[in-house]
């Protein structure tokens, strides 16, 4: 872990966090929280005909890493096809965050926003989530 | 314990001091009661009054509590609980690494502490009890060493406190715990609990010049154990612990094993700063550096 981490992108994503809020009417809903710490995110996504994410917003309360980097994943998600979802992983959140250097503490913080937009479309979708998907 | 039977707890409670209760609540169907805390996190004696009213069965509480450092007067509840007919049970697991602390004087019937807290080995703890209520109690566990006698028909337990010491001893935790707490001895507890006041004092002072910090817990140092839990405004302690990591600062962050206090204080996390015999001034000064540096990347 080092602070670059906590560059200014990432505390500009925190301070000014984009898509925060609520979709009504929307398709999916899920929400997680990270027991140890209390990160909480909330994802509300409004799929199209052409099952893809059309709308896609975030709430919750937590750290800097776990809402900047909810916020970033909704950015990159927009548009994209439901399937794609299955396809994310802890890379890409790594690499919109800039950095893989997070320490494990930190990780699960990073990862929960995927963990949810993941639990959520797979319901969706009607799928089940396997061991190992979801981190 | 049986169905309708009352364990009085406080909301200040360790996660460890809440848990085992509600266990043993769901499988007699006894009732669990927490008492509040004042706003300066000082147990409420009208609640606790109250609550000795109901004739408990079990009052158990913290001897210190690990977030807000709050020092209940263990004598004092304990002879209240005793007038109440209760069985008493103290968490020392904050106060005897860091202060004198007398059984005797306490007139607790179970204390319980944890050796990886004062300079000990993991894995290992120590339970006191008074002597009679042991001699009352049936084993938790079977095996080796804790029997007297076993026949295909039946067994006699053996004498306090092998009874309760099933199978092999973790000898080599009790040799290291057992030099733990002769060191701290030949240190001095007062002398510990007097360094903790005045760095807690120090520390107490200083991180509040730096602005924009809810410090929870008593505010008198006497009544505080060493711990100083604060949040800084706008910055979730998860960030402030990762900050002052980088500056070589080790604070806790999150919950601390008391999300009940969490929910009463109306915080999802604290940072937690806590001082033991082996810290400086200069510790306390590394820590505030790191505060106003989190500051400035947050403000900027």
């Amino acid at each position: 872990m080092s602070s670059e981490i906590y560059r200014e992108l990432i505390l500009d994503y925190y301070r000014n966090p984009r898509n925060f809020g609520k979709v009504e009417p929307h398709d999916i809903s899920a929400r997680d929280s990270n027991p140890l710490c209390g990160d909480e995110i909330e994802i509300q996504v409004r799929v199209t005909p052409e099952k893809k994410i059309g709308e896609i917003k975030f709430t919750g309360k937590g750290c800097a890493i776990s809402q900047a980097s909810a916020s970033m994943l909704t950015e990159f998600a927009k548009g994209k096809p439901l399937e794609w979802v299955k396809e994310l992983s802890k890379e890409d959140i790594f690499k919109l965050l800039g950095t893989r250097d997070l320490g494990p503490a930190r990780v699960k913080c990073a990862l929960l926003s995927m963990k949810v937009l993941k639990t959520g479309t797979y319901s969706y979708l009607g799928a089940k989530l396997e061991d190992g998907q979801d981190s | 314990m049986k169905k309708d039977d009352l364990v009085v707890l406080t909301k200040m409670e360790h996660h460890s001091n809440i848990v085992p209760w509600q266990l043993v609540a769901q499988k007699t169907h006894a009732k669990v009661k927490y008492v509040d805390l004042d706003e300066d996190g000082i147990l409420n004696m009208v609640e606790f009054e109250r609550a000795m009213n109901d004739s408990p069965k079990l009052v158990a509480f913290t001897h210190c509590s690990n977030v807000l450092g709050t020092i209940n007067d263990a004598a004092m509840l304990v002879r209240k609980a005793r007038k109440a007919g209760a069985t008493t049970l103290v968490d020392a697991a904050q106060s005897v690494p860091h202060m004198p602390v007398d059984v005797s004087q306490i007139g607790c019937d179970f204390l319980a502490f944890s050796g990886h807290k004062m300079l000990g080995p993991t894995g290992i703890g120590v339970l006191y009890g008074r002597k009679a209520l042991l001699e009352d109690m049936e084993p938790f566990q079977g095996g080796g060493d804790m029997i007297k006698e076993v026949h295909l028909t039946g067994a006699k337990w053996n004498d306090v406190p092998y009874k309760f010491e099933a199978g092999t001893t973790n000898f080599a935790d009790a040799v290291g715990l057992g030099v733990a707490i002769d060191y701290l001895s030949s240190v001095g507890m007062q002398k510990v609990r007097d360094h903790e006041v005045e760095l807690l004092k120090y520390a107490t002072e200083e991180t509040e010049k730096v602005g924009g910090l809810t410090i929870y817990g008593p505010r008198d140092a006497a009544r505080r154990g060493g711990v100083l839990s604060f949040n800084v405004e706008g910055i979730h302690p998860h960030d402030m612990a990762s900050i002052l990591d980088e500056e070589g600062v080790a604070i806790r962050s999150g919950h601390h094993c008391a999300q009940p206090l969490m929910e009463r204080l109306d915080v999802t996390a604290t940072n937690r700063a806590s001082f033991y015999l082996y810290n400086s001034y200069d510790d306390v000064d590394a820590l505030v550096g790191g505060l106003k540096k989190a500051k400035r990347m947050f403000e900027a």
